[in-house]
């Protein structure tokens, strides 16, 4: 079994104690999704500030592990100030990451040039499978906020 | 209020000796063995009750109540035998009031919705506790919604068992009263046979969830006075798959089906049908019929321990682990529910410092301790809490003081991790 320190670097931690972007959007004009793991009970609200093309600002409210909840801090992050489609192609590089397949899977490489940055660390969640939903839970949830009507 | 549970000074078993008759439970994860403390999830099984099922599918396995030759005859005989050992298990009348069912859910199912859509209509009132499990309260969710029926639900106190104050108020005009005989979460045992009283006085039907009393009490049903109640096979050492509503024999007989197909009918014709006597009335199908042997075996295997000594085993092995966690994190761990062994069976439900339940859990994963994390299947009791989840472990027959050490010392890597 691969060591715990794989799973709870430091980063991940840091963002779990101290989670960035924390709280909650006017909506409209933000647009808001709920997210929910129910395995474990964790939730996730993404609110999205969307201008133009724009992710203009984001936060994020719920409880859950620290997994879940670092993932989120890190997202929130990742994608303020990006482009839709950045956004959208930083979520297929993510989920990439997680192993999950696009399920369109149209073959094209993720538009423009986005990293993943802090978000590196949680590859490691890739060898305990069963937090892969934890890991992913904000992003899909982003992606129904992304998907709501402004 | 009066639990109707004995605490029995009753010598107990040899735990290694016991543990040693379940294969499972002689693998080691990582070169170490394992800690299972998530038995009031689902339990190991013995080699008893695998050779049963083994011997069994390889000698006399073959369709039940439909096919004349000698072998099917022989496959009948031992499902209904089955039938007859977990009846006597569970002192039922007869073997008739026990129904097979594919779980304790399907059981309860099977009084919501086959029961109260014959018996309840607009403005009857179902009450139901703020402990109980989802299977206790979506089946009722789903006939109030389709009937228009009010559910109303029993509160409870500070420490975790059912507040009685309000009874009288809640039950005044209900139909139903159905409560957990011991909470999935909280460890709490109710006051079944007060409780049973209660809804009799008011003329409600008293059901009871026994899915997390069963496995571990001496159960009789008679003296509960219950008119229904619901358990299941595999939180008892037996196979998942099967379980069992157990109803009073003439309440079963008024009941109409629930699933209808083969095996539950009289007669069927182009205008209708005639359902079969009960227990075969409700069900509809082939049914589970290895796991109906080794339910049975579970039973004989249980019996043969004695419930007052598996009561007493998990009495003493939960007050070591209340001790024993108590006495090394202090204010750090806080327990749900109970703590006097009175009143709770041997589920512990807890939070530790502030740690997330399911990052508990991996770490304590780490070493080899399986404790269950999430909501446990009460998003009620969990709000009311005031937690999304918590860590729960729970004791069985085969859990032992090493498994408890084991748990407190894992919980300490928890701490180092997260710098707590």
């Amino acid at each position: 079994m691969p060591g715990l320190e794989d799973l709870y670097r430091e980063i991940i931690l840091d963002h779990y104690r101290s989670p960035r972007n924390r709280g909650e959007l006017p909506t409209p004009p933000a647009v808001v999704a709920q997210g929910h793991n129910p395995l474990c009970g964790d939730e996730i609200t993404v609110y999205l500030q969307v201008d133009g093309d724009t992710v203009s600002d984001v936060k994020v409210g719920g409880q859950g592990c620290s997994i879940s909840q670092s993932s989120a801090s890190m997202m929130s992050q990742a994608i303020k100030g990006h482009s839709l489609d950045e956004v959208r192609a930083l979520v297929k590089r993510f989920k990439g990451m997680m192993s999950i397949e696009d399920a369109d899977g149209d073959g094209d490489e993720p538009a423009g040039d986005v990293s993943l940055g802090d978000l590196e660390a949680l590859q490691g969640v890739v060898k305990f499978p069963v937090r892969i939903k934890c890991a992913t839970l904000a992003w899909n949830t982003l992606l129904e906020a992304l998907d709501q009507p402004a | 209020m009066t639990v109707d549970v004995t605490t029995p000074t009753a010598p107990v078993f040899d735990t290694a000796a016991v543990k040693a008759q379940f294969p499972l439970l002689r693998r080691t994860i990582d070169g170490a063995p394992l800690h299972y403390l998530d038995s009031a999830n689902t339990s190991q099984k013995p080699r008893c009750v695998i050779d049963a099922m083994t011997r069994f599918t390889e000698t006399s396995y073959a369709p039940i109540n439909r096919s004349a030759y000698r072998l099917a005859a022989e496959a009948t005989d031992a499902y209904e035998a089955a039938r007859a050992n977990v009846a006597r298990f569970v002192n039922a009348r007869h073997p008739d009031e026990i129904v097979f069912t594919k779980n304790a859910t399907e059981a309860l199912n099977i009084v919501a919705q086959a029961w109260g859509r014959a018996n309840l209509g607009p403005g009857d009132v179902v009450v139901l506790t703020h402990m109980e499990h989802h299977a206790n309260v979506v089946p009722w969710h789903i006939i109030a919604a389709e009937r228009g029926i009010e559910l109303r639900w029993i509160p409870l106190t500070e420490d975790g068992r059912l507040d009685l104050t309000t009874l009288p108020q809640l039950l005044d005009g209900a139909k139903v009263l159905s409560f957990a005989a011991m909470s999935n979460v909280l460890g709490t045992l109710n006051p079944v046979t007060e409780l049973c009283a209660a809804a009799h006085d008011v003329g409600a039907l008293a059901v009871v969830d026994a899915c997390q009393y069963v496995p571990h009490n001496v159960t009789d049903l008679q003296a509960w006075g219950a008119d229904f109640a619901a358990f299941s096979s595999h939180k008892m050492c037996g196979p998942s798959g099967i379980g069992a509503l157990w109803g009073r024999a003439e309440l079963l007989d008024a009941t109409p089906p629930f699933l209808g197909g083969g095996n539950m009918i009289s007669d069927v014709r182009l205008d209708g049908f005639t359902p079969a006597p009960v227990p075969a009335k409700f069900e509809a199908g082939t049914p589970p019929i290895s796991q109906a042997i080794g339910f049975g075996a579970a039973v004989d295997f249980m019996s043969a321990l004695g419930m007052d000594a598996v009561r007493a085993h998990e009495v003493e092995i939960t007050e070591y682990a209340l001790t024993t966690l108590q006495d090394r994190y202090g204010d750090d761990i806080t327990i749900h529910g109970p703590t006097d062994m009175a009143d709770r069976g041997g589920v512990l439900s807890f939070a530790f410092r502030d740690l997330h339940p399911h990052d508990v859990s991996q770490v304590l994963d780490q070493h080899n301790v399986c404790i269950r994390a999430g909501h446990h299947c009460a998003k009620p009791l969990m709000r009311l809490l005031g937690a999304a989840a918590t860590a729960r472990a729970s004791f069985y027959i085969y859990n032992d003081r090493d498994d408890v050490d084991a748990l407190a010392d894992a919980l300490a890597g928890a701490s180092d991790i997260f710098g707590l």
